[in-house]
């Protein structure tokens, strides 16, 4: 390895998705051994293909969730929130394909409508976003389990090419998620959004008298959020057909979109990580799943392993931040580690 | 008025670009005229005046709760006056949010730094106004800009824009502040404490700065304890007590025991209860040899029962880091620590509570007390924390020991929040004596606490030292580390830099403290200074 290929590795495990990129190859290769050994195919186009396709719908609400977790929110209500959008979605197209984007229209504007209405109960009532987005959640379900016995209404033909159709070798499926992702990074990298989200998160005092203002970042936050969970649920919609009252809560998005941004080391408090962490998070939790199927583990097992690799990755991630701090903090105040030089700006400081 | 408006905003320019001397006849650049603030029905300021001069630095003084930070957070938008006027340049100014404060061109440094430790320096200068092209941020223009500003504040070291802010020393952290208030193209500056968390020399680099804001026609404001900087940088000086102005003076017509009068309303109280007779003091209670941990480094210490060992240092010499490691929250990792003559290991604070080890804590809001809850529930918290056998030994009886420490309260079962910040320090005492403890460490006893409820702390230390009780006080208020301690430790690099003997001048301290020489103080902080954070 030339000096460097070690330098740009060593810039890039430093960054906070670095190391989960780390985990993510760690996983692969134990994967790999296990589905090969066990006389499967991990690395065949066709499987690749599966657990990207797998990964599209978690992928897009934890994109989302990335967004109000960086802003040091939460929100619980998605998994209501995309089974909602899928029936919307499914009962408004009503098979008609001349009704599509009509339907699309539809899910959206109820995505930013439910996303509106957590930001303004988490800014101007002062609830606590695991409440505020809980009790909003429960409200959509309620809904649902009032006016939904079982699946209903019908994505037209056009819509469905969504779920199973690929441009070339790559699933059109697979392609908005990456555009997803890719708004997102972007809006986190290069806009005034994305700087104060990560401020607001960071520390909503020091946002505030900064002259950020904070409710309209947290908002926003929780509308791209929602958004995106009802993105997902036109996707299912698109791939079961039909909108159905259970597919969110039967998948957990709520938790799991939590567990993929914290895998992909985004502080749960807020202010550090990414969205690139988060996708890795995502394959990570794919990859798993698929070779758990391929292995046939029963479902007990499969959910304690997931349940181990989360804690095990975020106790690594979380130690390691809290180590840098620590050294932060004494380089700070121009303490002197024993034995050490006095830190100075930039060098001295082991991360 | 448009016009008006108008050729206000051209003396604005040409008050920018005069040369200070010639502005300080013309009309302020900053003027406060009876400014009051209730919060609640209590008022807190009552018809404040203050003015300020394009190019002058103008010093805020007072005791704590005297109302400077609540005149500031007004005049910087973040509290809404109940009653007064604020005009900038002539034009009349109400804020109800930072934003227009920022707009207006006021701009604040807090004395606790207002920057994203995870951010970098760029990121953190434009914060909340980021540039553009488009949709898209403009990096390079604004890392080009922040080096641009840091450049004239700091010539001689670089900061980088790009470098993370959190990794950056304290005194250069405080640049980046100050270039985020200019940045913001601020006609006034407001400096809470600046000096508070630096060093000597660092001190030194800040004034420079302070002297570029000046012959920017930037006028300053400036907040401090110390009265020495007070005297070396600030034109005027105004003086606030208990939300009422005292007086506002040229700084060259007062001297400083003067000065302290009007703060204080008396002459300066330097009463510390008698120290304890050496010949009297105790066997060795705590003894430690080569003690270290990542912190800390060949501390050699021998603490007697009966006596006051004073700890002083800088703000980060290792002075707290060493309280925590003898109370086992950041235990030794290395050296050899003896309880009344036997090796003791202390890997945890129960363990240290179980050692008859107490520890009242440097922010007793937040590690010394649970604010929501009486009374009696915080007398009894370490006391919980013994073993079965310890609590049937020291049996809890809460009325007496309220009553040792002599809190004024209204019933045990009173939340501890409504209590004043002299009577929360009793009950965090009175919460280590239940656990009848022979060896109690105070970091900072008395921050934060009215100069009358000071003196009653501080008989309370000296109290339990006569009862022979080890103690530890880690003292950033020299007078106080002074007038307490039977020796001072100092504190420097996380060593021990060197032992004092009682009585020992404030020049002493913080020679072996900074290990400089010049930085003798003669003047002595504030009453109430709030030492370093």
């Amino acid at each position: 390895m030339t000096g460097t290929v070690k330098n740009a590795f060593g810039t890039f495990a430093r960054t906070t998705s670095g190391p989960v990129y780390l985990v993510l190859v760690v996983v692969f290769v134990i994967c790999f051994t296990v589905v090969t050994i066990d006389g499967g195919t991990f690395l065949s186009v066709d499987n690749v293909r599966e657990m990207l396709v797998n990964s599209v719908a978690l992928g897009i609400v934890a994109a989302g969730q990335t967004l109000v977790i960086l802003g040091a929110s939460l929100d619980l209500s998605v998994a209501y929130v995309i089974s909602l959008s899928s029936l919307i979605g499914a009962e408004t197209m009503d098979g008609e394909n001349s009704r599509m984007m009509l339907g699309i229209g539809a899910v959206l504007l109820f995505g930013l409508g439910v996303g509106l209405v957590n930001g303004l109960i988490i800014t101007k009532l002062r609830v606590n976003a695991f409440i505020a987005t809980l009790g909003v959640g429960l409200v959509i379900r309620g809904y649902i389990e009032a006016n939904y016995a079982g699946p209903a209404g019908r994505t037209g033909d056009d819509f469905r090419k969504l779920g199973f159709e690929s441009w070339g070798p790559i699933p059109l499926s697979v392609i908005l998620l990456a555009l997803v992702v890719a708004g997102v990074w972007f809006l986190l990298r290069y806009t005034g959004f994305g700087n104060r989200l990560y401020a607001v998160g960071g520390d909503e005092q020091v946002a505030k008298l900064s002259g950020v203002r904070t409710h309209r970042v947290i908002i926003t936050a929780h509308v791209l959020c929602a958004l995106a969970a009802a993105l997902t649920g036109l996707f299912l919609a698109s791939r079961l057909g039909a909108g159905s009252p259970l597919v969110g809560q039967e998948a957990t998005y709520d938790l799991q979109s939590i567990a993929a941004v914290v895998l992909g080391g985004t502080y749960l408090l807020g202010g550090r990580g990414g969205v690139l962490g988060t996708i890795a998070g995502v394959f990570i939790l794919a990859m798993l799943d698929n070779t758990f199927d391929q292995l046939e583990v029963n479902s007990f097992a499969k959910d304690v392993a997931r349940g181990l690799i989360i804690i095990a990755a975020v106790a690594a991630y979380s130690v390691r931040w809290s180590k840098r701090r620590r050294r932060q903090e004494i380089a700070a105040e121009g303490g002197l580690p024993p034995g050490g030089e006095p830190a100075v700006a930039g060098g001295g400081v082991a991360r | 008025m448009n016009a008006d408006s108008e050729a206000n905003g051209e003396a604005k320019r040409e008050d920018r670009a005069a040369p200070p001397a010639s502005t300080s006849t013309k009309e302020p650049l900053l003027e406060m005229r009876g400014i009051s603030k209730e919060f609640l029905g209590v008022r807190v300021l009552d018809k404040i005046d203050l003015d300020c001069h394009a190019g002058e630095v103008h010093a805020i003084v007072g005791e704590n709760g005297a109302g400077k930070s609540t005149l500031m957070k007004i005049l910087v938008g973040a509290y809404e006056p109940t009653e007064g006027e604020i005009r900038i340049a002539g034009e009349v100014q109400s804020f109800s949010h930072p934003l227009q404060g920022q707009h207006a061109g006021v701009a604040i440094i807090y004395q606790e730094f207002n920057l994203l430790p995870d951010r970098t320096v760029a990121e953190n200068i434009f914060l909340g106004r980021e540039l553009r092209r488009g949709m898209i941020l403009d990096r390079g223009e604004m890392e080009a800009r922040s080096a641009e500003i840091l450049d004239q504040l700091s010539p001689d070291e670089k900061i980088s824009p790009r470098s993370q802010v959190g990794r950056l020393p304290v005194d250069r952290q405080q640049t980046v502040e100050i270039a985020k208030a200019l940045s913001l193209d601020a006609r006034i500056v407001i400096m809470d404490e600046p000096t508070a968390a630096l060093a000597g020399h660092e001190v030194e680099r800040l004034f420079e700065q302070i002297e570029r804001l000046k012959e920017r026609g930037i006028a300053v404001l400036y907040i401090s304890h110390r009265l020495k900087e007070v005297f070396e940088i600030a034109e005027r000086t105004t003086v606030l007590k208990d939300g009422q102005l005292v007086d506002t003076v040229p700084t060259s017509s007062v001297t400083s025991p003067e000065l302290v009068r009007m703060m204080v309303g008396r002459e300066l109280d330097q009463y510390f209860p008698p120290r304890g007779d050496p010949e009297k003091r105790g066997p060795v209670k705590l003894r430690l040899r080569g003690a270290g941990n990542d912190l800390l480094e060949g501390i050699d210490l021998d603490v007697h029962a009966g006596e006051i060992l004073g700890i002083a240092g800088l703000q980060g010499s290792g002075r707290t880091e060493l309280a925590r490691a003898m109370f086992g929250a950041d235990p030794f990792e290395r050296g050899a620590l003896e309880l009344d003559g036997k090796e003791r290991e202390i890997r945890s604070p129960r363990k240290a509570i179980a050692a008859g080890i107490g520890f009242v804590t440097e922010d007793r809001k937040s590690e010394g007390l649970a604010l929501a809850q009486s009374v009696r529930d915080n007398v009894a918290l370490a006391w919980r924390g013994l073993t079965r056998a310890l609590r049937r030994e020291h049996v809890l009886k809460t009325s007496e020991l309220v009553e040792a420490v002599e809190l004024r309260y209204r019933s045990l079962g009173q939340e501890v929040r409504f209590l004043s910040g002299g009577n929360q320090q009793k009950v965090v005492l009175a919460k280590w004596l239940a656990t009848e403890p022979q060896l109690v460490i105070f970091d900072e006893p008395t921050r934060g606490i009215d100069v009358g409820a000071k003196a009653g702390i501080h008989d309370l230390i000296r109290g339990l030292a006569n009862e022979g009780v080890a103690v530890v006080m880690i003292s950033s208020e020299l007078p106080e580390a002074i007038g307490m301690s039977d020796r001072i430790i100092v504190m420097r690099h996380g060593r021990i830099a060197g032992e004092l003997p009682p009585g020992s001048t404030e020049a002493e301290i913080m020679f072996l403290a900074t290990g400089e020489r010049d930085i003798a103080t003669e003047e002595p902080a504030a009453p109430d200074a709030e030492g370093p954070r």
